[in-house]
């Protein structure tokens, strides 16, 4: 029986170290000159677990955009190839799904979609001074570095352009607000609307929070909101759970406006969610997947067509976020084969130089820090659909 | 040499990780090593130190705890706390050492705490009180909100508004949002030296008087209790032990990546369990196995990146596998009709 185990154990440990050196000897292809013909683009985002549709999402319209790319001829010429990695949302694997694109060959990389995992990456792309483009990772901390720029508003531009909005609209007097207190994004924008919310037209009466570990009952929060008698309740989260505070507000009676940023986009397409619960809610988004636009209706039915979703705006960001890599790469008449660091220096100075129009904006710039200029859009949702709050 | 068994076998332990070590190091001076697997080392080195200190718990205590990944949570988050408030005074090197003895003496202090009122329990009750107080450390560092400025500290647990910070302020524990730019100090060599350490500590325990006593009391608590054995004072100092050597993992854990949530991916539950799994899978009581089952286990589903999403899929089947394989009696009994002829002649 000894004998046995420890031959069992040789064996395996033997196995393992075959396995180890194997999964080692798919050497570095990285090198500077990579494919020499083709652009090479990396996405990460959740692909698997609870917040696989963002990473999905994120993945798929990347792939879109870069297929479209390569059906009209390809950047300066040169086809773009196409690579995605699963991050599990957890920022570990982020990391390693980062290195495993670098493996691949990546020259430029679009995502990650979170905003942690986002954080966590850009500390390694810093390292290697790769080119970054975050489609969706809002956090303030993402763009910390040079080579990172995003699509997205940041947390606190949510926060501060609701808080505008609310008061300049003269929407509400006294607003409560709900927001995931375990949520880097949602708590993100909570902080910065409180902030800006002092000595505007409206008392901030209520500020109930939940966590993911309880977003099922919602009718503690929404009873003080109703008990401090607002008439506006913000809600920073995503889609999913405001879903489920419609449902109870409207079953507890209470009724006031429901302000949203563009985590809530997404709420129409929400499974056994009576969508007429969401009449009059309004939101802060950059996209709206019903707009008439040729840009946005060629995406959409593109979109549909091979995924079989509604995208929603963090496809968008996605989508816009390949294109103004694009956009970027042209300006400077880039070729594949410059190495990794040349690119994202080139790249960066590019990317202040620039104005994209995509489907989350007109008219899109961005300065030094990363972060991107663009209107936020206030829409509000009229039988079943997105209608211009304007 | 006049080895003993046991000291033979811990040399063998050593040996694997300094092998392992070496040929890594080779590996990644030649540039055979890809990315990819560069960045997996760490990892593996602190989730390999975090199986070596549930084993103690769970294997030589023989008291099941699904919380260990408490005690982690608190290493990481207090020696990135120290590390991201002393960044800027103190060289790296001293601060990663000093790091490393904070973490790991407050993980011990709570390791204490929670160990007066959950080494009273057994079996089942005592794991779920470690569950539970797993939970309440993770979702009580997700209420905290702590900033320095000029003033000193500040801390809230409400909101960041709360601390009143001066402009030139910094907020370090930003609630969920956790902890951001822990500076990155940890590396393959320290991980291996802390793992080489810790392995040091728990073998050098199993095969001291104390660890005998410890096993004792797993083995027959009543017989130990007559033999004038004190339980309670054996139970806490493995239980202790075991937490501060989680904590080093979170230290590593920490100084790793540069964004510390304390989330439910890292250190809920199901997080604890896969520990459990790497321990469990490794062999109950054997450390060489829990070190080497932590690395297969978490080289696996990134090994498997290939398959995309199937790869979860598969990485569970291989669970179910192995487990079969390793301990279900059947299979052993099996494996000795079929392969007993091929073992090795030794001893």
């Amino acid at each position: 029986m000894k004998k046995l185990n420890k031959a069992v154990s040789l064996v395996c440990s033997a196995a393992m170290a075959m396995a180890m050196l194997a999964g080692c000897g798919n050497a570095e292809s990285t090198g500077s000159a990579a494919g020499g013909g083709t652009f090479k683009f990396g996405a990460i985002g959740p692909l698997s677990g609870g917040a696989a549709a963002y990473g999905n999402a994120v993945c798929n319209a990347a792939e879109l955009a870069v297929a479209e790319i390569n059906e009209k001829g390809g950047i300066n010429g040169y086809q773009v190839e196409y690579s995605k990695e699963d991050d599990e949302l957890n920022a570990e694997k982020s990391v390693n799904a980062y290195n495993t694109l670098k493996d691949w060959g990546m020259q430029v990389l679009v995502g990650s979609t979170t905003s942690a995992c986002s954080i966590a990456v850009s500390e390694n792309t810093k390292a290697d001074n790769m080119f970054q483009l975050t489609p969706s990772g809002s956090a303030v901390d993402c763009v910390k570095y040079d080579n990172v720029f995003r699509v997205c508003f940041s947390d606190p531009n949510q926060g501060i352009a609701s808080a505008q909005y609310i008061s300049d609209n003269n929407l509400a007097t006294k607003v409560g607000i709900i927001y995931d207190s375990s949520d880097v994004y949602s708590s993100g924008i909570y902080q910065k609307f409180v902030e800006e919310s002092a000595g505007k037209n409206y008392e901030v009466v209520s500020a109930e929070a939940f966590t993911q570990d309880n977003n099922t009952d919602f009718s503690v929060q929404l009873q003080k909101a109703k008990d401090a008698g607002a008439d506006l309740v913000f809600l920073p989260i995503y889609y999913k759970d405001a879903s489920l505070i419609l449902t109870q507000a409207n079953t507890m009676g209470y009724s006031p406006i429901f302000f949203g940023v563009d985590g809530l986009d997404g709420i129409l397409t929400v499974e056994n969610f009576d969508t007429s619960l969401a009449e009059g809610v309004m939101l802060l988004t950059p996209f709206a997947a019903d707009a008439k636009d040729d840009l946005t209706v060629n995406f959409v039915t593109k979109y549909q067509e091979k995924y079989g979703e509604t995208p929603n705006q963090f496809a968008a960001d996605a989508y816009d976020a390949v294109y103004i890599i694009k956009q970027a790469i042209e300006a400077k008449n880039l070729t594949p084969d410059m190495s990794v660091s040349d690119l994202c220096e080139a790249l960066k100075s590019a990317m202040t130089e620039i104005e994209a129009k995509g489907l989350t904006s007109e008219k899109m710039t961005w300065d030094a820090s990363g972060e991107p200029n663009k209107q936020p859009k206030a829409v509000v949702i009229k039988n079943g659909a997105y209608v211009s709050a304007q | 040499m006049n080895l003993t068994k046991k000291s033979k076998d811990n040399l063998i332990t050593y040996g694997i990780v300094v092998a392992a070590y070496v040929i890594f190091q080779i590996l990644s001076v030649t540039g055979n090593l890809s990315s990819h697997m560069k960045g997996l080392l760490v990892p593996m080195t602190y989730y390999a130190v975090i199986a070596v200190a549930l084993n103690l718990c769970v294997g030589i205590l023989g008291e099941l705890s699904i919380g260990h990944c408490g005690f982690m949570c608190i290493g990481a988050f207090t020696s990135a706390f120290f590390s991201k408030v002393t960044e800027n005074t103190l060289p790296s090197a001293l601060r990663f050492v000093l790091a490393f003895v904070i973490g790991i003496a407050i993980s011990a202090l709570f390791g204490f705490l929670i160990g007066i009122p959950v080494l009273r329990l057994k079996g089942d009750y005592l794991a779920i009180v470690t569950l539970a107080f797993g939970e309440i450390i993770k979702n009580v560092i997700n209420a905290f909100y702590i900033g320095i400025d000029g003033k000193g500290v500040h801390f809230s647990l409400k909101n960041s508004m709360e601390l009143g910070l001066e402009p030139d302020g910094q907020l370090i524990v930003n609630g969920a949002m956790g902890i951001t730019g822990t500076p990155h100090n940890s590396s393959f060599t320290v991980g291996i030296i802390v793992l080489l350490l810790s392995l040091f500590v728990v073998l050098n325990l199993v095969n001291s008087r104390d660890g005998r006593a410890i096993m004792a009391v797993r083995d027959n608590y009543i017989a130990a209790e007559a033999t004038g054995i004190n339980v309670t004072r054996y139970k806490m100092m493995a239980f202790i032990i075991s937490a501060a050597i989680a904590g080093a993992a979170g230290v590593l854990f920490s100084h790793n990546i540069t964004t510390l949530t304390a989330s439910s991916q890292y250190f809920g539950y199901n997080a604890s369990i896969m520990i459990l799994v790497y321990v469990v899978l490794g062999g109950i009581g054997n450390i060489r196995g829990s070190v080497i089952a932590a690395c297969i286990l978490y080289l696996l589903p990134e090994l498997l990146r290939g398959f995309s999403t199937y790869r979860m899929l598969i990485y569970s089947i291989v669970l179910i596998v192995m487990m079969i394989v390793n301990w279900s009696p059947k299979v052993i009994e099996f494996r000795k009709r079929t392969f007993g002829k091929f073992s090795l002649k030794r001893q």
